[in-house]
């Protein structure tokens, strides 16, 4: 909610062209209570957010950014304190986002185009130590080179925070791994780790998710486990462990646009709006490596894409 | 900033155990012993030995009161009602009451007067210019004390706006600047209720307790739930966490007006308001001021939290700097935060301590009598209308702008690169033979034989009330299921706390006769309180991974800071001619600092290792950020989960580690000043 202090001159002379040019807009919404999206602190989701808010906008609404944690902000969302959340991803957001939705008072309004994708990760001069991977099976041989003094002999594999869920612990009993979980806290404490390491050209083996700016500042890829289905989490019988479920990798899934159930109502055509908006992982990734590598600004990122694009964001609101 | 004491709030019963002076061997004594020998045993046999359920609690027999907790939540977001209206009506009601002010601050400061809702707002009015800022507050250090104060402030301002920091740094000055005052109103207020009603104060002490001791995470939940999304229920959040110290001291100071003060002015006739409000409060005013600062410095502290509910500003910025790994960006930020704490800190102090000028001149032209206001309001409107022609004068030139760019991270880049086999192997050996044994023995403690030791040594400090509370308190966290957990809390704050209590005992002992090493010790001491822990986590990760010990060099970091000041301050406080006497019958120095300063510092300095306890037990939460598998970790998962019971059932069993180890030395404070004739 950065609103740039501006001098009285400019502020008065803006007033009356904003009156001129968007009284024929405005007259086309429903309601001018400004629609309320949420933010978290990821600079994907600004970026997100930021574009909706600003094809919003161009349709004559009005909108509000608001600060909310990921999860808590489903408490906001049912009451309609809070009206649109932008990301909520099908790897660590989808419990809360059931339960949200089976109220009745939350509203998945579809998928955002981008996918989720959550798996071990390691950084490319680990071929050379390790040559088996990226295949998993590799990873037992190499649980040496990935030790530390805590966990030797068994290797070392640094996961999300426990809140992330993502059934780590029970990969590596399922799959026989000679690993040690260490859970990190958040998402910096991860990546500080993998800077650490990639500095030093040292072993590391970690949980990368993308769309994120780790995938292009560092090199690396992310560890091949047998491919992950319904089957293998929810029936110990399916898949490599006869005895024992989550003998494969993690699930890949989309990123959900998710709001207030009143929405639909207040403002049915911003509800038909944030249904439409679509962009791409590549997209996305361009443009959070263009904010948290290059120190670009978040306006100025969202502003690019708003001039490119005229045509996609156009048949969104309609025109 | 000086920390409260909090220990001399604990009751302190006359013991009723053994005061023997001298190594006689009694049944007190011969417990103990016999205890350590038991307690080996445990930890080398115990889990051969032991039934499953003597070391684990088992399920089953947990009270369902997390989900008890969670169920009144429910009932008193939907359904709870006070006479007409539902009780989440009328939070919201306290929510919006509290919204104008604080909309009013932050147009002041920082947006500037908008018009509109949302996105469509038009400014209509500029903020105040960063000249004007900065003049408002240099002539508020030249009234309140002198020109060298005016220099600190000017220069902490002015170091906001060339880092580029000034729109954030306005935005939580504007929360602070609402925050505080209600805080200290409404302290005020409660501690004058309590001076009066002793009834309440018994309350109120309890309560005091658990505000300051049950992380804020555990109760952030439910405040969302009650007050909404945004800025306006971050600074409540930040209120109720700042308010108590101001409360307590509110009490104290009041009670330590002489007698002959308050029985003079009811013979001079006064009534109970006069009383009140023209003796009792002016004459506990210099304790009242320790009360205001430490709400500025509480406030303050919780920027960072509040930022994760909505409150942006400098807050934000340092999250969101870190999540980059721009460490440059966060250490800038962080500093923002730490020059804003010192400018307030300062000035609040120079306001406390103030005497009334004589020889101001009464007459005169207006500029003549108010010279300050007067100029102040001049630079508001010249550089407000300046500032329409030439934006320089209203915001801060981006040209201008300093910034300490990659410096950070490429220091933390050339330590990490050369020295990292060295840290390592440093913290390989304390991990394998200090923290990790420390860790296996609490753990292999039966959760009974634990109670019982404490319990038996809160009867023998204080006697059967202070052993009763003891026995209660380490029942909840039993039957609740937290024990495991709290075990690993106790070992990390344990570990901590004996390694900060070193640390800050030694550089209290070295600075304290130093006067001029004790002004840059004082640099570094406010930093540490005030810099926000994040910044340097992130780096400390880099350099010993996640786990145990970046959290352990995380709460050492933030609790030695008592422990130095409270030494400092206890060595400072012995009286001269008892070192004039040692040194005269012939002492050496050392001799002077074992056997006199040291001993009669001690009571002062076991008050420090008590903050120092407290100040790491509040550390959890954070160092949950590097993934620890304790209650902090276990408040953290309910926050981010939303639930509301399993984060206050952790919150509270962090609060009831927090009390019992307060309790304790309080005791034990009260039964080493009589020993040693020092009257408290």
């Amino acid at each position: 909610m950065k609103r740039a202090p501006r001098p009285f001159g400019l502020a008065a002379t803006s007033l009356l062209a904003l009156a001129l040019s968007s009284t024929a807009a405005l007259s086309a919404v429903e309601s001018e209570d400004p629609i309320k999206l949420t933010l978290h602190d990821w600079t994907g989701q600004l970026i997100t957010t930021q574009l909706m808010g600003e094809v919003l906008q161009k349709a004559g609404y009005n909108v509000d950014y608001v600060q909310a944690d990921y999860i808590a902000q489903f408490a906001g969302l049912k009451t309609g304190d809070l009206d649109v959340a932008m990301e909520i991803w099908e790897t660590t957001g989808r419990d809360a986002m059931d339960e949200a939705i089976a109220t009745a008072k939350v509203e998945n309004l579809g998928e955002t185009g981008m996918q989720a994708i959550e798996e071990w990760w390691y950084p490319e001069y680990m071929k050379e130590k390790c040559p088996g991977l990226p295949n998993w099976e590799a990873l037992n041989d190499c649980a040496e080179v990935f030790s530390t003094a805590e966990t030797a002999p068994k290797g070392r594999y640094l996961g999300g925070p426990v809140t992330w869920g993502g059934y780590d612990d029970e990969r590596v009993e399922a799959l026989e791994l000679d690993y040690e979980v260490v859970h990190a806290g958040t998402d910096a404490a991860l990546f500080a780790e993998l800077e650490s390491a990639y500095q030093r050209q040292a072993p590391v083996l970690l949980w990368v998710y993308s769309p994120h700016w780790a995938t292009a500042k560092y090199k690396g890829e992310w560890v091949e486990f047998p491919a992950y289905s319904a089957e293998c989490y929810g029936d110990p019988a399916t898949g490599i462990n006869p005895d024992m479920a989550y003998d494969c990798g993690k699930p890949r899934g989309p990123i959900w646009k998710v709001a207030w159930s009143g929405v639909k109502d207040k403002w049915p055509g911003a509800y038909e709006a944030i249904k439409a908006f679509n962009v791409d992982n590549d997209e996305m990734a361009e443009m959070i490596v263009k904010v948290d590598l290059d120190g670009q600004t978040v306006d100025a990122v969202v502003a690019e894409w708003i001039a490119a694009n005229e045509d996609r964001w156009m048949g969104w609101i309609g025109q | 900033m000086t920390t409260t004491g909090r220990g001399a709030s604990g009751t302190v019963n006359p013991s009723s155990a053994m005061v023997t002076p001298g190594f006689t061997w009694s049944p007190g004594r011969a417990f103990w012993v016999v205890a350590a020998l038991v307690s080996a045993l445990f930890y080398l046999f115990g889990k051969d030995w032991l039934p499953k359920w003597a070391l684990s609690y088992p399920r089953q027999w947990n009270l369902p009161l997390k989900t008890e907790i969670g169920v009144f939540m429910n009932w008193l977001v939907e359904d709870a009602t006070l006479g007409p209206i539902s009780f989440q009506e009328f939070t919201r009601g306290v929510a919006w009451l509290l919204e104008w002010p604080l909309n009013a601050a932050t147009s002041v400061l920082a947006t500037g007067l908008m018009s509109g809702p949302g996105s469509s707002a038009v400014q209509l009015l500029p903020p105040l210019s960063w000249l004007a800022v900065i003049a408002v507050v240099v002539a508020m250090g030249h009234y309140a004390r002198s020109r060298g104060l005016a220099a600190l402030v000017g220069g902490c301002f002015l170091y906001l706006a060339v880092f580029g920091q000034w729109h954030s740094a306005m935005v939580t000055l504007a929360s602070i600047v609402i925050a505080v005052p209600i805080g200290i109103v409404g302290g005020l207020a409660v501690g004058i209720a309590g001076y009066r009603w002793r009834g309440l104060e018994r309350l109120l002490t309890p309560l005091l307790d658990l505000m300051q001791t049950i992380p804020i995470f555990a109760y952030l939940v439910p405040i969302l739930f009650l007050f909404g999304f945004g800025p306006v229920a971050a600074m409540i959040g930040t209120i109720i966490y700042a308010m108590p110290p101001m409360v307590r001291i509110t009490m104290l100071s009041l009670r330590s007006v002489p007698g002959e003060l308050v029985e003079f002015g009811r013979m001079a006739g006064c009534s109970r308001r006069q009383l009140m409000w023209k003796v009792l409060v002016p004459a506990a005013r210099p304790g009242l001021m320790i009360g205001v600062n430490q709400v500025i410095m509480l406030s303050l502290n919780m920027v960072i939290i509040a930022s994760m509910i909505g409150a942006g500003g400098l807050g934000y910025d340092v999250l969101t700097s870190l999540r980059r790994l721009d460490i440059g960006g966060g250490v800038e930020a962080g500093i923002a935060i730490v020059v804003l704490a010192v400018a307030l800190d300062r000035l609040s102090d120079a306001y406390a301590r103030r005497e009334p000028r004589s020889g101001s001149p009464t007459r005169g032209g207006l500029l003549k009598r108010h010279p300050w206001t007067v100029t102040c309001l001049l630079v508001v409107l010249g550089t407000g209308l300046a500032g329409l022609v030439i934006p320089a004068f209203q915001t801060y030139p981006a040209q201008w702008q300093i910034t300490t760019g990659n410096g950070w991270s490429d220091l933390v880049k050339w330590i990490n690169v050369n020295f990292y086999d060295a840290l390592e192997a440093i913290k390989t050996a304390l991990l394998l033979n200090v923290l990790i044994p420390v860790k296996r023995f609490l753990l292999a403690m039966p959760w009974a034989w634990v109670t019982l030791l404490l319990t038996v040594g809160a009867w023998q400090l204080a006697g059967t009330r202070l052993a009763a509370l003891v026995l209660a308190l380490c029942a909840f966290i039993i039957v609740n299921g937290q024990w495991p957990k709290a075990m690993v809390s106790v070992y990390l704050c344990g570990i901590s706390v004996v390694i900060a209590s070193l640390i800050g005992i030694s550089a209290g002992i070295v600075s304290a006769p130093r006067p001029r090493l004790w002004q840059t010790m004082r640099v570094v001491v406010d930093t540490l309180q005030t810099l926000p822990s994040f910044v340097y986590l992130i780096p400390v990760v880099m350099l010993f991974r996640v786990g145990d010990f970046s959290a352990m060099i995380a709460i050492v970091a933030y609790s030695v800071v008592p422990a130095i000041r409270y030494t400092v301050h206890g060595i400072q406080k012995v009286d001269p001619q008892l070192i004039e006497a040692g040194v005269v019958s012939g002492c050496t120095r050392r001799q002077v600092l074992w056997k006199i300063q040291l001993p009669l510092a001690m009571p002062e300095i076991m008050l420090g290792i008590n903050q120092t306890i407290m100040l790491a037990l509040s550390m959890l939460v954070i160092t949950a950020l590097v993934g620890t598998r304790d209650l902090g970790q276990e408040v953290y998962i309910a926050l981010t989960k939303a639930d509301t019971g399993r984060g206050l059932v952790a919150g509270l069993s962090v609060a009831f580690i927090a009390i019992i180890a307060d309790r304790m030395i309080a005791a034990g404070v009260a039964r080493m000043r009589r020993r040693l004739g020092v009257d408290a």
